[in-house]
């Protein structure tokens, strides 16, 4: 093969797999990235039930309800002016407790009830999930004890 | 004093860095040889006083000295020998000071040992290696100075975060930035190769062995950090495409092309230009990881402070060094001579192929993981891409991936006939239909990639020996060995992944003690709870038994650990590793009927991921000293021949 020739099939075969992977990529993000919601954004918005969404706010103080069977739990998520209700079946993260930060995927169900799959607490006393940054905290149930001034 | 002494330790290694690019830019400017002499005694000199100021803040760390702001913040005088140890690095300060400690040091050991580079080549290699240290020194200089006082004392420090205080965190960051650093010194190498216009098999042979130990650290990294939130973070999953590990994959995946296409550089001198953009392409990589995780713009447990101030500086550097080594390529791309040619049948196509593979790869790691940050800064939309994504996008190309690596190492150099490769092949082949075949009758609900994983991973698994296939065994070189053993690793690790996906059984009771629960032929008894005390915790304890059929009685107890100092709850999982899978037990809270939360996955053959992972940096270190001995025997033999004439 020439070496003209073989820089070409080079060059093709690079092309053709940046193209797949442009395409592959668009595709699988159309259908796979999820937007995230806070409960406002819920209300505002009216996500069709079943899609796929991440629900981020804060665990209403006194709101976290245990189930009979044990490993239920029922909550609700507030961002200060809406709040959603919330179920999850599993073991709740270390670090959820009312009053705190949480991120849940999940799908709202035809009840309008939020059934999450996966939850997130904030990780640490100085750690905010990065979708909640925005929230306003002063409803005065988030405690901003931070270490770091 | 000692904080004060290690602050001056810093500066004047700083100093030195300026030192040695000044005096590698002068040097090649006028092609004086005492210059290059000089740069090598500098580079050593550096490399001691940044190491020396590494020393002084563990130092600090092990004194619990609670005059020191970075001690107080992470550190508290009650905690286990071994934590404060790591908590030297366990934070955003103590990371970069061991980040530029490693790169130092790297600096120094190639001033000391490298004999086989054209000594301008070196010089330039020093100089770009001092340069991107200078941009991490003034980093921690101006920004984040490890070695701040704080006024008043404190009586006692705030701890490290609980999830942090693991043996494996001992391990798993400095790991993974002796990888990054190894990249640093391969970008090094071709911007010195670059600047000298010296792009070929010498400049490929020398780079090497520092693309191999940066990929044995990030591949063991990688392992290791896989298998601490496995157990750590107790959700029971090994890879949750979380920014913070596509941050650490996506050099490993550059730094895994660069060591193929470095192969073909230095045993037939082809794919010159690939591989300068390669190794620019997989610094960039390692900056990128090292930006997500240190700037805290990421949702997870890695970013520990949220500081815009500096991902900005990390940013600013990011650019300097990209922006500066793609004009330079831009530049000196037109002179690099064409290398040697091939077929498209051939050991050189298929590692075109590996490269091309795992490029495009690299990119949908890359694009799922700063889109929802781009979409964030343009329109405000929040966003996250998650597994679905990850999995739909990589895992196909991932088994052709596979596939190529299977065919690859039975290829001839240059040209081969693709009917001879179909005969060298078959037999994998048709092991991988009849396990398809036999997977896709006996199995319900495995999905497509999981099936076509492990049937894949059974004929990779055996095509990966094959090329020890009549040969004599004694006379097999060290690196051919490494290979082999490194791509029999990823059929290991691939059938774990396989296995995990498809046959794991989970079961989630609210339990009282006295109860049993059963997972496949598992049954666990659930005896008691109780509560037990560590050096600075304390913990509810569940004490189970569990019993495989009518086996042995094994005594297993997960945890819910309460640390004093951070006020915060973590559960400790319970494993219990079996030859054919591992036993995972979550205990979770109780309830006031006196029930309790337990959540049991019985998950077959999941340890062969991390073994497969050990054996992939196990082939990476044999194929190391394989190299480096060569390397050491023809230059031994170079230098007689040369004594001689």
């Amino acid at each position: 093969m020439k070496a003209k020739h073989q820089r070409l099939t080079l060059a093709l075969l690079a092309l053709v797999a940046l193209v797949g992977a442009g395409l592959l990529g668009t595709y699988a993000l159309q259908d796979q990235a999820s937007y995230f919601y806070t409960p406002s954004d819920i209300v505002a918005k009216k996500p069709e039930a079943g899609t796929p969404i991440r629900l981020g706010g804060m665990v209403e103080e006194g709101s976290i309800e245990p189930s009979a069977d044990g490993v239920t739990v029922q909550f609700i998520v507030q961002d200060g002016t809406a709040r959603q209700k919330v179920t999850y079946t599993g073991i709740t993260p270390d670090l959820f407790v009312e009053g705190s930060g949480v991120v849940a995927d999940g799908r709202l169900d035809a009840n309008g009830m939020f059934v999450a799959e996966t939850l997130l607490a904030k990780h640490d006393e100085n750690y905010i999930p990065r979708e909640l940054e925005d929230i306003d905290m002063t409803s005065g149930e988030y405690k901003t004890e931070t270490l770091v001034q | 004093m000692i904080a004060e002494t290690g602050l001056i330790a810093l500066w004047l290694a700083a100093a030195l860095a300026l030192l040695q690019f000044a005096l590698g830019a002068i040097g090649l400017r006028t092609g004086r040889d005492d210059y290059y002499a000089a740069i090598r005694s500098v580079a050593v000199a550096q490399g001691l006083f940044v190491a020396l100021s590494f020393l002084l803040l563990i130092w600090l760390f092990l004194r619990s000295d609670m005059s020191v702001r970075l001690v107080v913040m992470n550190s508290v005088s009650v905690k286990p020998f071994i934590y404060k140890f790591s908590g030297t690095w366990g934070n955003h300060e103590g990371s970069m000071l061991l980040w530029v400690t490693v790169m130092g040091l790297a600096g120094a050991f190639i001033a000391l040992f490298e004999r086989s580079l054209k000594t301008r080549t070196l010089v330039a290699t020093l100089a770009a290696q001092a340069f991107i240290s200078l941009g991490f020194y003034a980093f921690l200089l101006i920004s984040s100075n490890p070695f701040e006082r704080m006024f008043p004392v404190p009586a006692d420090g705030q701890g490290l975060n609980p999830l942090l205080q693991d043996p494996g965190l001992a391990f798993h960051p400095p790991t993974l930035y002796f990888g990054y650093v190894g990249l640093s010194v391969a970008f090094s190498f071709a911007v010195g190769a670059m600047i000298t216009r010296d792009v070929g098999a010498a400049f490929a042979k020398a780079m090497r062995p520092w693309v191999l130990g940066a990929w044995i650290f990030l591949t063991l990294g990688i392992t290791a950090g896989s298998y601490w939130a496995y157990y750590e973070l107790g959700w029971g999953g090994w890879w949750f495409w979380d920014p913070v590990e596509n941050a650490a994959l996506m050099p490993w995946l550059a730094a895994t092309a660069l060591l193929h296409s470095v192969t073909v550089l230095a045993t037939r001198d082809g794919l010159r230009a690939w591989t300068l953009m390669l190794a620019v392409v997989a610094f960039s990589m390692s900056m990128i990881g090292t930006f997500l995780v240190r700037s805290g713009i990421l949702t997870s447990v890695h970013a520990f402070a949220v500081d815009p101030e500096r991902g900005s500086f990390i940013l600013a550097l990011l650019a300097i060094y990209i922006g500066g080594a793609m004009a330079l390529f831009a530049l000196r791309v037109g002179t690099v001579k064409e290398g040697s040619r091939f077929e498209l049948v051939s050991r050189e196509g298929a590692l075109v192929a590996n490269n091309l593979l795992l490029s495009v790869i690299l990119g949908l790691v890359f694009i799922g993981t700063l889109y929802p940050l781009l979409v964030e800064a343009v329109t405000g939309d929040k966003l996250s891409v998650g597994p679905p994504y990850f999995n739909l996008a990589t895992g196909p190309l991932a088994l052709m991936l596979v596939a190529v690596m299977a065919a690859g190492p039975l290829l001839r150099w240059r040209r081969d006939n693709p009917t001879a490769l179909l005969n060298r092949i078959s037999i994998p082949i048709l092991m991988t239909a009849a396990a398809l075949f036999a997977l896709a009758l006996f199995t319900t609900d495995m999905s497509v990639l999981a099936l076509l994983g492990l049937a894949l991973a059974i004929g990779v698994g055996v095509a990966s020996l094959a090329p020890l296939w009549k040969r004599n065994l004694r006379r097999t070189p060290l690196h051919t060995y490494g290979m082999v053993i490194a791509h029999f690793g990823i059929a290991v690790a691939l059938a774990g992944m396989a296995c995990e996906s498809s046959f794991t059984e989970e079961k989630l009771v609210a339990a009282k003690p006295g109860d049993e629960i059963a997972v496949n032929h598992w049954t666990l008894k659930f005896e008691a709870i109780e509560p037990v005390a560590g050096p600075n915790w304390t913990a509810l304890e569940a004490r189970m038994t569990a019993q495989y059929g009518d086996g042995a009685l094994h005594q297993i107890t997960p945890q819910n650990r309460m640390f004093a100092a951070a006020q915060t709850q973590t559960s400790e999982a319970a494993l219990l590793t079996r030859w054919n899978g591992q036993l995972y037990v979550v205990l979770g809270d109780g309830d006031s009927e006196g029930r309790w939360q337990v959540r049991v996955w019985w998950k077959p053959f999941v340890t062969w991921i991390w073994y497969g992972g050990i054996l992939v940096a196990l082939g990476g270190f044999l194929a190391m000293i394989g190299r480096l001995r060569r390397g050491y025997k023809q230059r031994k033999q170079r230098e007689y021949a040369e004594a001689i004439v």
